[in-house]
């Protein structure tokens, strides 16, 4: 298909209009539960941006990297810190700031994606998760010297204006995953994306055609780490509301993973998809066993269920369909359009051609 | 040959010199040394094992031979890496295919325009008007060389689902797209029947022609090799043991014993 406006095809220009018109217009004005919007979409916008990180790292540029929630962590504390010490920045700018040291952290643990690969990458890697952690848990200057473990997050103020609603962060959490995003689909479809898609798929030939693995490999995971970074600021301030390394954990580095591999590796819409399911599911199982079985499962029987559920689907994903809900729904999509197209475009057609003309 | 060609072969552009790999204890290469000159077509024969891969892959700089040297345009060159090559003007393909399987034929080639696009992660992200109109210029080049390799109808297929023969044709479209002056063939016509070799000789004589792009094709069907090609450096067990037109190296008695076996 031929790009209408920049890189976009006009069916993508389209899927953009429908998206904007559902985030800004519909969901605000028939969503008015507080719940919906602290527990289920600013997280998963959230998590989404994070997984768009993984997703740069691993889905398209091919490095096996386990830490996106230690540098959520470096972003969130870095935006902690930014807001208390440099009060001047603002709130966006603070945010650019903390994605930027993020990255720093990212080039600084993406290197040693020069010389391992696969698995002990994905060890390598977990280095940044632990240190990172470690190094905000052992410098008091980092939480400011509090010593609850638990600090409040400053109040997010933009331009002299509070966003203070679960509304307004919503909208605050939709503009910067909104911006983001279509960078990173530029990024991903332009030649920058090319380069990380030739190195995960021969990196020798890449490297015969001129694409310098060193700058490619660190300039993914610099990126990669911005938006995590910017990501985790976003999750401490307007999801937690608080800041403390313990939300930062393995766990939410695996859980990201989940999403990028369940979305659908090397798409972006994939990580959208990927982590609604994983937010969702949760959710999603809970209403079943109070309303169905009517709490007669256990709650933490439940969530081992939700366990065991999560681990499964990722082996049937990574057998069955390597690129995830993603290309699930694509194919679905396919199908339907190829199935009205062969059931109406006959019947269609004639009766257009039936209609009288006056 | 009758016909007068648009770039005449002119001084060496590529000087291999008293190259010597080894991995391990085998010797794949010994002091071997040959040359290539400005807009030929260079053929490297010789028997299963005799090195020619190995020799590729040295002027290429993913081996590092432990001795001798590669000169380009009478420049030698200290630390060889497959990027530094790149840059010089110097493509090229694969024995065993080393495509981006998941992308499309287009993004493949579009691959090889790397060293054409000067804009860097930030102005892509915003698509500055400078890369939309990079992209434009790249994007016309790539379909230029798809048409040419007569390829428009699978354009966006992921090379991973097309056939060998195919495969072998988007290679050698991406080593074209660099617009690099020497392109090394690593067997580009392995596995193909006579008519994707007739298609595939036509192409690189075609790009020889046209573009005075220097040829070095590694290749195992004698009668191609001797028909396509100006010059034939012969490799056995890592040496050379002949070099010349492929009328000489015909009758050089030492190419007849290796390739035909001699009773000893």
């Amino acid at each position: 298909m031929k790009p209408v406006f920049m890189t976009y095809t006009k069916k993508d220009l389209i899927n953009l209009a429908v998206c904007m018109v559902l985030s800004v217009l519909i969901i605000p004005t028939f969503i008015s539960t507080e719940y919906w919007y602290t527990s289920i979409l600013i997280p998963w916008l959230c998590l989404a941006l994070a997984t768009i990180g993984q997703q740069i790292v691993m889905g398209y540029t091919g490095q096996l990297a386990l830490g996106a929630a230690g540098f959520m962590a470096a972003g969130a504390f870095a935006m902690f810190n930014l807001i208390l010490r440099v009060p001047d920045l603002g709130f966006v700018g603070s945010l650019i700031v903390s994605g930027l040291i993020a990255a720093a952290f990212g080039i600084l643990f993406g290197l040693p994606s020069l010389k391992v690969r696969g698995i002990y990458l994905m060890v390598a890697t977990l280095a940044s998760q632990f240190f990172i952690i470690w190094m905000i848990d052992k410098f008091g200057w980092f939480k400011n010297y509090d010593s609850s473990g638990i600090i409040t997050a400053q109040d997010i103020v933009i331009l002299g204006k509070p966003f203070t609603t679960p509304l307004a962060m919503y909208f605050v959490c939709l503009a910067v995953t909104t911006v983001l995003t279509l960078l990173a689909m530029n990024m991903a479809r332009g030649s920058t994306g090319r380069n990380w898609m030739a190195v995960r798929d021969m990196d020798i030939a890449a490297e015969s055609m001129g694409v310098s693995l060193l700058r490619t490999k660190v300039q993914a995971f610099a990126i990669s780490a911005f938006y995590c970074g910017v990501a985790g600021a976003l999750f401490a301030f307007c999801y937690l509301k608080s800041l403390e390394p313990v939300a930062f954990d393995i766990k939410l580095s695996f859980k990201i993973l989940f999403m990028c591999i369940l979305g659908g590796l090397g798409t972006i819409n994939g990580a959208f998809i990927g982590a609604a399911f994983i937010l969702l599911f949760p959710v999603l199982l809970n209403a079943v066993g109070n309303n169905v079985f009517h709490g007669a499962i256990d709650a933490t029987i439940i969530s081992s269920i939700e366990q065991v559920i999560f681990g499964g689907l990722m082996i049937i994903f990574m057998i069955y369909e390597p690129l995830g809900m993603a290309k699930l729904w694509e194919t679905l999509k396919h199908n339907i359009k190829s199935k009205l197209t062969s059931l109406d475009i006959t019947s269609l057609k004639s009766s257009k051609l039936k209609k009288p003309r006056k | 040959m009758a016909y007068e060609r648009k770039f005449k072969i002119g001084k060496p552009i590529l000087e291999v010199n008293n190259i010597s790999l080894s991995f391990g204890g085998v010797k794949a290469i010994t002091d071997t040394s040959f040359n290539v000159l400005e807009h030929e077509v260079r053929a490297i024969i010789g028997p299963n094992g005799a090195g020619k891969s190995s020799m590729l892959n040295c002027i290429n700089g993913i081996y590092k031979p432990q001795q001798g040297t590669v000169s380009f345009r009478g420049q030698q060159i200290p630390n060889i890496t497959p990027n530094i090559m790149a840059q010089m003007g110097l493509s090229r393909t694969f024995q065993n295919l080393a495509l981006f399987k998941r992308m499309s034929v287009l993004d493949n080639i579009l691959v090889g325009r790397k060293l054409h696009t000067k804009t860097n992660f930030l102005e892509v992200a915003l698509q500055l008007p400078k890369v939309k109109k990079e992209e434009k210029l790249n994007r016309d080049r790539s379909e230029e060389i798809i048409s040419f390799l007569e390829i428009e109808d699978i354009k966006d297929t992921p090379v991973g689902k097309l056939p060998y023969g195919l495969q072998k044709k988007v290679e050698l479209g991406r080593a074209l797209a660099t617009d690099s002056t020497i392109i090394l063939l690593d067997e580009p016509m392995a596995g193909m029947n006579v008519e994707e070799k007739r298609d595939m000789c036509r192409f690189i004589l075609k790009v020889n022609d046209e573009l005075g792009t220097t040829m070095v094709l590694i290749e195992h069907d004698m009668g191609v090799v001797m028909d396509i090609s100006d010059r034939v450096v012969v490799l056995d067990y890592g040496k050379v043991i002949g070099d010349g037109t492929p009328d000489e190296v015909r009758s050089n008695q030492k190419v007849i014993d290796a390739y035909l076996g001699v009773e000893h």
